[in-house]
């Protein structure tokens, strides 16, 4: 099932005479979700991500723009009869039932040609508690269960009633970081198993790029970038998404480009052909630096820290924005602890020029 | 180690001995009493030891009067109460415009005085010189005839001690359910939703579930306060209730130990101890049922 969103729009009405002004959370939104994709909104809290969410889900009503669930006009439709599944960002399950009714409970409510039998409801249970592992659990409460297990009910939970549409809110956020791992995995797993278009939202990059087929990036309501993760990563529209992919992250520069040169600090970096003279923001990736005797960017060096496979280069430039520059260097490569300034040849690719005002890309 | 102990002992006595002296003595000695025969409070002399005074409350008509006032007092306001308090904290939490103005209205009942609030039962429902109240005048509205409330038949007395019963200690749940109903998750119901859940099965499988501490401790105090009721049936029927027919169990034992008939404090200690054995079974029993409904996360 694919989903199309066309200009969705929703504001919220401001609250009492404090603030009077009403909140765009999410602002002309158009973008088609393909069927039996994995696709991630990613932005910062507050960026209306969550809100889209709950758009499609139908818990919230647009005030503008259209939702399509194939060629289903859904806008106005209640969710349940959206055949969605939702997995909230703190699971939500019932901590009164056992783990088996918590999956059934979406089944008895079918009514009609629909309705299952006892058995039925138990066998569907079954399957989608084998499809995320949990079949040994189902006579536990909620509360008995790890966060991760828990997780992996609330997913069973929306499998169960075959959803058209998987929406999963913050699914990784409660879990420590080495289930994070795994279970993002997970979810790639089942997604990629049953082949439900799924919506997930996180604030998490790593995670949105690990595992989706495409991203959506979002800022204070207003889409960035929709594209694949590497594609969106290698090619960022404007600062702000250069800013937000990406650990370490891109360092900037204040940077100026005079006769088609590109200069940070005084040092003639690179050619940058068919951009007029003007003060730029300059984004470098960490992985974009390479240790040069006779580079062009001189960096102070503050420190070395050794990640097994590579090393990062920790320094300092009077032009960089950020309050250490960090550069991802091979681990063979000899670095000289003592010197006091190190020198960098630039990566074409991994550096992208932006407008000092309004941070958009400047292509060369 | 020692130390410790002595030292948590010695905090705690100046609660043991108020608790020892006011609560546990009295206790003890009403559960004494019960079996002294002909126990005189002024001579401090008694004549035997025995079952006498429980076999003489059990066999007095006005006891078990009483008994069956008390029985049918809990056995109807408890679960009326507690069910009408949930509709209405209901209610409560789903209305939006208005919501403190209808919860302060709804809990007035609780801070009026309760001359004041006979003093509206008596409009309501008593028979004077002038009217036959305002409920009569209803019923004859509707085609009926006068009933007596106050001085009639017993249906009609039970039926206003009922009501004014309800009437005083819905508030309270009211109050105690709107909080409990505010306290659960809107998430659960989201989930809910998006599961297509009706509202009654919300209601019943997720609401009702959440609160059930609260439910349940709403029962239990209710079964204990409607079992000692007294007060209300004084306010409405005046202090000779054996005459009206309307005494309770409580009412029961003042009379035997100060009212008209009263100077036996041997018969009042065996009818509270019954209470108390009453009240004790009931209470277990709601503990025992209470097991497999109540949910404690």
């Amino acid at each position: 099932m694919k989903i199309v969103l066309e200009h969705l729009t929703k504001e919220f009405p401001g609250r009492g005479k404090k603030n009077p002004g009403k909140v765009i959370a999410v602002n002309d939104f158009s973008f088609q979700i393909p069927d039996g994709k994995l696709v991630g909104l990613l932005g910062p809290s507050g960026c209306g991500k969550s809100t889209t969410l709950n758009l499609i889900c139908g818990l919230l009503k647009p005030t503008g723009g259209k939702i399509l669930f194939g060629e289903d006009d859904v806008t106005n439709l209640p969710p349940e009869h959206r055949g969605v599944g939702l997995v909230f960002q703190n699971y939500a399950l019932y901590p009164h039932l056992t783990v088996l009714k918590n999956i059934t409970f979406p089944l008895e409510n079918l009514r009609g040609a629909d309705k299952l039998t006892k058995s039925q409801m138990e066998e569907r249970a079954l399957e989608a508690a084998r499809l995320v592992q949990i079949e040994a659990l189902m006579d536990r409460k909620p509360g008995e269960l790890s966060g991760g297990q828990q997780q992996r009910v609330a997913i069973a939970r929306a499998l169960v009633k075959m959803p058209k549409v998987l929406l999963l809110d913050e699914p990784l956020s409660n879990l420590d970081a080495r289930l994070r791992l795994q279970t993002r995995e997970e979810i790639r797993r089942i997604q990629q198993q049953t082949r439900i278009t799924t919506v997930f939202v996180t604030h998490d990059q790593d995670e949105a790029m690990s595992i989706s087929d495409l991203i959506v990036v979002m800022k204070e309501g207003v889409v960035q970038q929709i594209g694949k993760p590497q594609e969106v990563y290698d090619d960022p529209v404007n600062l702000f998404v250069a800013k937000f992919l990406g650990t370490p992250p891109i360092n900037v520069f204040q940077g100026t480009v005079k006769n088609e040169r590109l200069s940070i600090g005084g040092d003639e970096i690179m050619d940058v052909k068919g951009v007029a003279d003007q003060e730029v923001a300059v984004g470098i990736r960490p992985e974009g630096f390479l240790l040069q005797e006779d580079g062009p960017l001189r960096c102070d060096l503050s420190r070395i820290e050794v990640m097994g496979r590579d090393i990062s280069l920790v320094s300092t430039h009077k032009c960089c924005e950020n309050p250490a520059i960090r550069s991802i260097i091979d681990a063979e490569s000899s670095v000289d602890t003592s010197a006091e300034t190190v020198r960098f040849a630039i990566k074409p690719h991994k550096l992208f020029l932006f407008q000092k005002e309004n941070g958009e890309r400047i292509r060369f | 180690m020692e130390k410790h102990h002595l030292k948590g002992w010695l905090y705690l006595l100046p609660a043991f001995l108020f608790l020892g002296a006011f609560m546990i003595y009295p206790l003890a000695d009403v559960f004494v009493y019960s079996f002294e025969e002909g126990y005189n409070s002024a001579s401090q002399t008694f004549y035997g030891v025995g079952t006498y005074n429980y076999s003489y409350v059990l066999h007095d008509p006005y006891f078990l009067q009483a008994l069956k006032n008390t029985f049918l007092l809990v056995v109807i306001t408890v679960p009326l109460s507690t069910g009408f308090a949930l509709l209405i904290s209901m209610a409560l939490s789903s209305v939006k415009p208005l919501k403190e103005l209808f919860q302060t209205i709804y809990f007035l009942p609780y801070v009026t005085n309760t001359l004041a609030v006979g003093l509206v039962f008596m409009i309501l429902f008593k028979k004077t010189a002038y009217s036959d109240g305002l409920v009569n005048l209803l019923i004859n509205w509707f085609g009926g005839n006068s009933v007596d409330f106050i001085d009639g038949p017993y249906w009609a007395k039970m039926f206003v001690l009922c009501f004014y019963t309800i009437w005083v200690v819905m508030p309270f749940k009211i109050l105690i359910l709107t909080s409990s109903l505010a306290s659960v998750n809107q998430v659960y119901y989201n989930a809910a939703r998006v599961d297509g859940t009706s509202r009654f099965r919300i209601f019943r499988k997720i609401t009702l579930p959440m609160i059930s501490p609260t439910v349940f401790y709403l029962v239990i105090t209710g079964f204990i306060g409607a079992f000692k009721a007294y007060s209300d049936a004084v306010a409405l029927f005046g202090t000779n209730l054996n005459a009206a027919e309307m005494n309770t169990i409580v009412g029961y034992i003042y009379d035997m130990l100060y009212g008209d008939s009263g100077g036996y404090p041997s018969y009042a200690s065996a009818a509270a101890i019954l209470l108390f054995a009453i009240v004790l079974t009931i209470t277990c029993i709601n503990l025992l049922v209470s097991r497999k409904h109540v949910h404690y996360s």
